[in-house]
């Protein structure tokens, strides 16, 4: 029955779908740069501090979803510091939830990353006097391979999630009911074909995203750019 | 490129690139008693040394001596625990050490294909060109492999492509440290050909080997170092005929120096 409903069609199971993959694609988008960026900085530039932040990174890399979800309550809720964007409730607030979920994934991922490959070119960088902006584009670009699949895992991680995006997003039919507030709901209403069929939706895509990382892999040591 | 010399009042000549940027001399090299010191031994140990303008250096002695370090202070990418160097009058700086390239032992190439490796130079320096590029690597024998990943070639490839490398910034001194260790000999044979072409072009070579053999084919003069100290500088042929110290002789002979 899960199955017929997956092949269906139906309109309100592809629109969980469609919102899902909206809502934790613009995260990962918005992630990618920061955390890219961040984790560049902090992997190839020497500053105090610099032990602590890469400490908190790699803590915030396992923080509770619900935790985050309640941060970001407390902040745009009408009495919170950002209540005036009036974002409670909308897919906007779900996205800023699991872009604080996953910043500190990627940040911490891709820092180890770039830092084990700027310390490879490191003396060659300095032999040619590389500017700074200049190495960190270099390394960027040959660890891309790696960085992607960085990326990978926190798509992972956000469409999985499910405590931030309900306390957040509050699960609202047709404008905030993704994949697994969805799942939640519908278990506990008793409709398991529903939540079985956006169960397989979901199962499908985190395969697709570990083929696709392990095929990058492949890729990347098939060229030998690994 | 630095293509026009001419004489500078007091000081000796000064050169300019095309763009009319002018820099003073490089050479002499001047190096008075340089320290090294890590986890309290003295690496290199008041060391004294004067390099011409022209010519190929080979700097040879056993394992410890201080060979890889000196190269890597002369550079710039070491600092000295105390002493001086001086590239004509200037102390090592960014801007010198962009007048110079250094080849590693060991190549460390960029995540890329063999042609991605010279244009990223190429393009650093502001002389990117697919034509300067192809000139580079068949200058090294590596045309053919233009688009191969760089970090799939062989050993001696690699040397190939850093020395292509180190020769696309145009440098005025060359430093190598031991690029043909652990090389077959073929690989040997092309390497040394390039340097000393690139040697009778006019750039100052200085060379880390332990290969004697290597040293009497390439050498103009020869630095040997034991104990961190400078033990003999003199021309080739002096050296191999009649080595002045004792280490050297011992060394020579194929006899265990510590």
């Amino acid at each position: 029955m899960a199955f017929a409903l997956v092949a269906s069609g139906d309109g309100d199971l592809y629109e969980i779908i469609g919102l899902s993959l909206q809502v934790s694609l613009t995260a990962l988008f918005a992630s990618c740069i920061i955390g890219f960026g961040l984790g560049t900085f902090i992997a190839v530039t020497r500053f105090p501090g610099r032990a602590v932040a890469i400490i908190t990174f790699n803590t915030m890399m396992g923080l509770p979803p619900v935790v985050v979800g309640l941060l970001v309550y407390l902040a745009l809720s009408r009495s919170g510091p950002l209540g005036v964007l009036g974002l409670l409730y909308t897919p906007a607030a779900m996205i800023i939830a699991q872009t604080i979920l996953i910043t500190p994934i990627v940040t911490a991922l891709s820092r180890q990353i770039v830092e084990d490959l700027f310390n490879e070119y490191d003396e060659l960088f300095r032999s040619l006097s590389v500017p700074t902006l200049q190495a960190m584009g270099a390394v960027l670009w040959d660890a891309r391979f790696s960085l992607i699949t960085v990326a990978l895992a926190g798509f992972g991680r956000a469409i999985a999630e499910v405590g931030a995006v309900m306390i957040v997003g509050g699960n609202i039919d047709h404008l905030t009911r993704v994949m697994t507030t969805a799942i939640a709901l519908e278990t506990s209403k008793g409709d398991l074909a529903l939540a079985l069929a956006l169960g397989i939706v979901l199962l499908a895509i985190s395969m697709t995203v570990n083929a696709l990382a392990l095929s990058l892999r492949s890729t990347a040591a098939r060229q030998a750019y690994a | 490129m630095h293509d026009a010399a001419q004489p500078m009042g007091g000081l000796g000549w000064i050169t300019a690139d095309e763009d009319g940027h002018c820099f003073a001399p490089l050479l002499p090299l001047t190096v008075r008693g340089l320290c090294y010191e890590a986890g309290g031994r003295n690496l290199v140990d008041g060391l004294d040394l004067d390099l011409g303008a022209h010519g190929i250096s080979m700097v040879m002695g056993p394992n410890g001596a201080g060979k890889s370090l000196l190269l890597r202070m002369l550079h710039g990418l070491i600092s000295p625990t105390a002493g001086q160097i001086s590239w004509g009058a200037a102390p090592i700086s960014p801007r010198v050490r962009q007048r110079q390239a250094l080849v590693f032992q060991k190549p460390v190439l960029l995540r890329r294909s063999v042609g991605d490796n010279i244009d990223f130079v190429l393009r650093l320096r502001g002389r990117a060109s697919p034509g300067r590029r192809d000139e580079l690597l068949s200058r090294v024998g590596l045309l053919g492999l233009a688009n191969q990943p760089a970090r799939r070639l062989s050993g001696g490839e690699q040397q190939r492509l850093s020395l292509a490398r180190a020769l696309a910034t145009e440098p005025e001194v060359l430093l190598l440290d031991e690029p043909t260790a652990s090389l077959d000999p073929a690989s040997v044979h092309l390497i040394e050909g390039i340097v000393a072409e690139a040697g009778r072009s006019g750039v100052r070579i200085v060379f880390v080997t332990h290969d004697i053999g290597q040293a009497r084919r390439l050498a103009d003069d020869v630095v040997f170092l034991h104990r961190g100290r400078v033990a003999e500088h003199s021309a080739s042929q002096d050296f191999f005929e009649a080595p002045a110290s004792e280490v050297a002789r011992d060394f020579l002979a194929g006899r265990i120096v510590l």
